[in-house]
């Protein structure tokens, strides 16, 4: 049998680096016809990476491609375009639906393949004018549907159904194509409930035997050893296991997910976040929602002490951006958040900056710069509207005029405190490094000399370098000044090496908090404790 | 209570053509108009504007939103109009001419149109608008300049005293009405343009198989969500500007309809009004932005024409000022289309909100139960 011995897929020595940042390296990897493989690791591990480069996605292509070698079936792969996986029987569900909503499951299921019938316009003019061919198309989706093996109302239009549905809808889509070899799952299960879950895997069983491979992704460990021949784990851009699921347990997969560094200068501020344990609460989040799409938070109770930096942590997704987002008015939230004593108004973002609250976003291009302004503008703007500081006055406050000479003063101060790499304080912020800009973001909300201060995700695509110093300047600046710090953050170690206490924040709702010298198994077991 | 609700959404949804239910059913009375004459007016228009008026579905379909971009169309059918009026080719093989001249004009303006679109996607609505104003510009340097003097036009009738340009009108007595007369027939002292309403059915079969065509599928898609109908392998540019050509040549016939019914061309006016009563009456009909049916088009011409014809009565019979109901009417074509573009715009909002409430509620829900 000569198929035995040509893997399905073969990836070889995978290499990948974003702009001179390694985020593979070396992934070996083979799968077998019928085999389900388990692909788990922490956000940022690289498995979207990897994913992305076997489905050919144009990201890659755009960011110089890739090292390495794809054989399918023992032939060389080189997708130019996920048009181009898609025909040698690759299938991919993403995180994000993609799916029309005002079609029905089986227009969605057949889109762009639709059956079709001639007449004569279509013979004089192109295949478009065909006639779309609806008993046909009925007859293929139930059929694809069969094959999932979960029930699905083939006529029910997709913004009328529930959420787990449309995630069958778009695995439905990839089964009733007829090359489809290879299924690659990204978090199919992340929004099933449990029964659609159960339900799903006993499907994905049904494709192994069929011969389908799948890859799985997931952050529930549990689905994994219940269904996968074999987990894969990747950690930091590696492949570091590569082991049979029945010979290995949750507890050991978690470990090999996080286990990292383990004791790197973790609660560095130990003993006095022992003190401040007891220390007065200066911000109470009482039963908070928010509505930002892919980061729900539900029913999030949270006291913040004063003088510390709460780390919230968590899986993507899972709702941690949700709540600093959510406090700043954002996005549509409702509960009530407490500060010193007072409450603040939810959904007016102007009321929380006159509390004395900044926030660094963490979309640093849309909403932390203006990028075409200089760098004096950026850090000084929010300053000068809000508190109205680098303003001259002149007729007793009817005319107000910028204090070009402070507003440089102050520039020049941070460009020298936080090392901005520029030509100086004239310089445009489009024009610097993603690192210098998350710099001057931060020195745009120091800037405001804020009593308390949201970071979220301060470090994301920023390289190694650049990171140290802008954890560093956190710390500096909550340590000095005595400013109280939420950072949110996908990347634990960070979290642990920087904060006092970390709350994990699972499926919308604060798991635990623990201070920061807890073993990040402990941490793990937290994130991945009430996904959803 | 579920279905004390339903009522509440369907008269949210329609409320728009509810008001104008609520206009006309005022001022009817107040204008003292007979009947008869009001039907065989609403007959006549009904015959004069469907067609344009059914122009503007398929680019709705295709996502692009109410779309002046058949204002381009309605000049390509003026200038293809004023070529045959020249020619002295009467009747109807006149206006068979002038249709199939349009059709080449159309297709160029509506590429031009589509490619600038694609250009701007989500602001479909304005951009056209201003298209159509840069094109009138175009187009007044044909038929001003060029006609005459380096397009050959022979009578005088037509041309300006001073040897080259159009006439500010230009008689259509040899086409005037053909079309409408061909199959003459009269219910009740109701003169019905038979022909004309068959040409109009026949555009409404088309579109309704053109809907289910795999070009109508994937225009549907297009609409809905452009991303994903490109991840799937739909060439999202080329459909859209398919579908603005459509438009723009089936405006093209659509003006050449609507001006045999009329009789003469407004050389320099005619077109300049046309995008904005269509897509008011296609409005009041209870179109949206983004969903407009057949059914629309006919509610919407029967409506808003109604109020066209006794507004202005109405109004001179209240103030004994005849300008008043003249202004009024053009007030409210404007007025409906902002009323029911910020409609569209609180729906939208109001759907978001819906899904933060409905996170509060199963919140308290579960805190109740715990």
């Amino acid at each position: 049998m000569d198929e035995k011995n040509t893997p399905l897929l073969e990836m070889k020595n995978i290499k990948k680096d974003f702009f001179g940042n390694q985020v593979l390296t070396d992934i070996n990897l083979t799968l077998k016809e019928g085999e389900v493989i388990g692909l788990v690791g922490e956000n940022g591990a690289g498995k979207s990476t990897l994913m992305k480069i076997l489905f050919g996605a144009d990201v890659i292509r755009e960011t110089g491609g890739y090292a390495g070698e794809i054989r399918i079936n023992g032939e060389k792969a080189d997708f130019r375009s996920p048009f181009d996986a898609i025909a040698s029987g690759i299938g991919m569900v993403h995180q994000e639906f993609s799916l029309i909503p005002g079609f029905t499951a089986t227009e969605n299921i057949l889109l762009n393949r639709e059956s079709k019938k001639k007449n004569i316009i279509s013979e004089i003019f192109s295949e478009r004018m065909d006639t779309l061919d609806r008993p046909e198309m009925e007859q293929r989706a139930m059929e694809a549907i069969e094959k999932m093996g979960v029930k699905i109302e083939s006529k029910m239009v997709i913004s009328d159904m529930p959420v787990g549905h449309k995630q069958f809808t778009e695995i439905a889509r990839e089964l009733s194509k007829d090359q489809l070899k290879l299924l690659i799952l990204d978090e199919p299960t992340a929004v099933l409930t449990e029964k659609e879950a159960e339900a799903l895997l006993e499907s994905i069983r049904g494709m192994a035997k069929r011969g389908i491979a799948v890859i799985f992704i997931t952050h529930r460990l549990k689905e994994i050893l219940s269904v996968c021949d074999r987990v894969a784990v990747m950690r930091d851009g590696c492949l570091i296991q590569n082991v049979p699921a029945k010979e290995t347990d949750e507890v050991q997969i978690t470990k090999w997910m996080v286990g990292r560094n383990v004791d790197v200068s973790a609660g560095a501020g130990k003993e006095e976040a022992k003190e401040k344990e007891e220390g007065e609460v200066i911000l109470s989040i009482d039963r908070l929602w928010v509505d930002m799409p892919g980061e729900t938070v539900r029913d999030v109770s949270l006291d913040v002490i004063k003088g510390e930096i709460l780390g919230i942590g968590g899986l993507a997704g899972q709702g941690k951006l949700g709540i600093p987002n959510g406090i700043m008015g954002l996005y549509q939230a409702g509960g009530t958040v407490t500060f010193e004593g007072k409450e603040i108004p939810l959904n007016d973002p102007r009321k929380c900056l006159d509390s004395s609250f900044a926030f660094v976003s963490e979309d640093r291009r849309g909403v932390g710069l203006l990028l075409d302004e200089s760098l004096e503008w950026n850090i000084a703007f929010p300053a000068m509207q809000i508190q109205n500081k680098f303003l001259k006055n002149y007729l007793g406050g009817l005319i107000k005029w910028r204090d070009e000479k402070a507003i440089q003063e102050v520039t020049q101060k941070y460009i020298g405190e936080l090392a901005i790499k520029c030509t100086g304080s004239q310089q445009k912020a489009r024009e610097l490094s993603g690192g210098n800009q998350q710099k001057v973001c931060l020195a745009k909300a120091f800037a405001l000399e804020p009593r308390l201060l949201f970071v979220s995700e301060p470090t994301r695509g920023i390289d190694v370098g650049a990171k140290a110093l802008v954890l560093q300047a956190l710390k500096q600046f909550n340590r000095e000044k005595g400013v109280t710090v939420v950072m949110v953050s996908s990347e634990l170690e960070e979290l642990r090496a920087t904060c006092d206490r970390i709350a994990i924040v699972s499926g919308g709702r604060i798991a635990q908090i623990l201070p920061a010298s807890t073993p990040s198994e402990e941490f793990g077991a937290l994130m991945v404790s009430q996904v959803i | 209570m579920s279905r004390k609700k339903d009522l509440r959404q369907t008269i949210q949804k329609s409320s728009v053509p509810l008001m104008f239910v609520l206009i006309c059913a005022v001022c009817i009375p107040i204008s003292g108009l007979s009947p008869s004459y009001l039907a065989n007016e609403v007959v006549t228009r009904m015959g004069r504007n469907a067609f344009l008026i059914l122009s503007l579905l398929i680019p709705i379909m295709a996502g692009m939103g109410l779309n002046f971009g058949m204002t381009l169309g309605a000049m390509a059918g003026e200038i293809a109009l004023i070529l045959v009026c020249d020619w002295q080719i009467v009747g109807i093989p006149g206006m068979v001419l002038a249709m199939i001249l349009s059709v080449p004009v159309s297709v160029l303006l509506g590429i031009f149109c589509g490619k600038i679109l694609n250009m701007a996607k989500g602001r479909e609505m304005i951009t056209s608008y201003i298209i159509s104003y840069f094109i009138n510009g175009i187009y007044q340097l044909v038929v001003l300049y060029l006609m005459g003097s380096v397009i050959p036009i022979k009578h005088t009738s037509i041309k300006l005293p001073r040897g080259y340009g159009i006439r500010n009108t230009v008689s259509l007595l040899s086409m005037r009405q053909k079309l409408d007369n061909l199959i003459p027939l009269k219910i009740a002292g109701i003169k019905i343009p038979v022909a004309t309403f068959l040409v109009v059915a026949l555009l409404c079969l088309i579109i309704v198989w053109f809907r289910r065509t795999k070009l109508g599928q994937d225009m549907r898609a297009v609409g809905q969500d452009m991303e994903v109908a490109r991840d799937a392998g739909i060439k999202v540019e080329r459909t859209r500007i398919i579908s603005i050509v459509i438009s723009t040549v089936l405006a093209g016939i659509g003006m050449i309809i609507y001006l045999q019914n009329m009789g003469n061309i407004a050389t320099y006016s005619s077109h300049s009004q046309i995008g904005m009563f269509c897509i008011a009456a296609l409005l009041v009909g209870g179109a949206s932005v983004d969903k407009a049916s057949i059914g629309n088009v006919f509610l919407g011409i029967i409506l808003f024409h109604t109020m066209f014809i006794v507004a202005p009565k109405a109004g001179a019979v209240i103030t004994g000022d005849s300008m008043i109901g003249e202004y009024f009417r053009v007030f409210v074509s404007y007025a409906v289309i902002t009323v029911a573009l910020i409609m569209y715009e609180t729906n939208k909002r109001r759907n978001k909100n819906r899904a933060g409430k409905q996170l509060e509620t199963e919140q308290n829900g579960e805190g109740g139960a715990s």
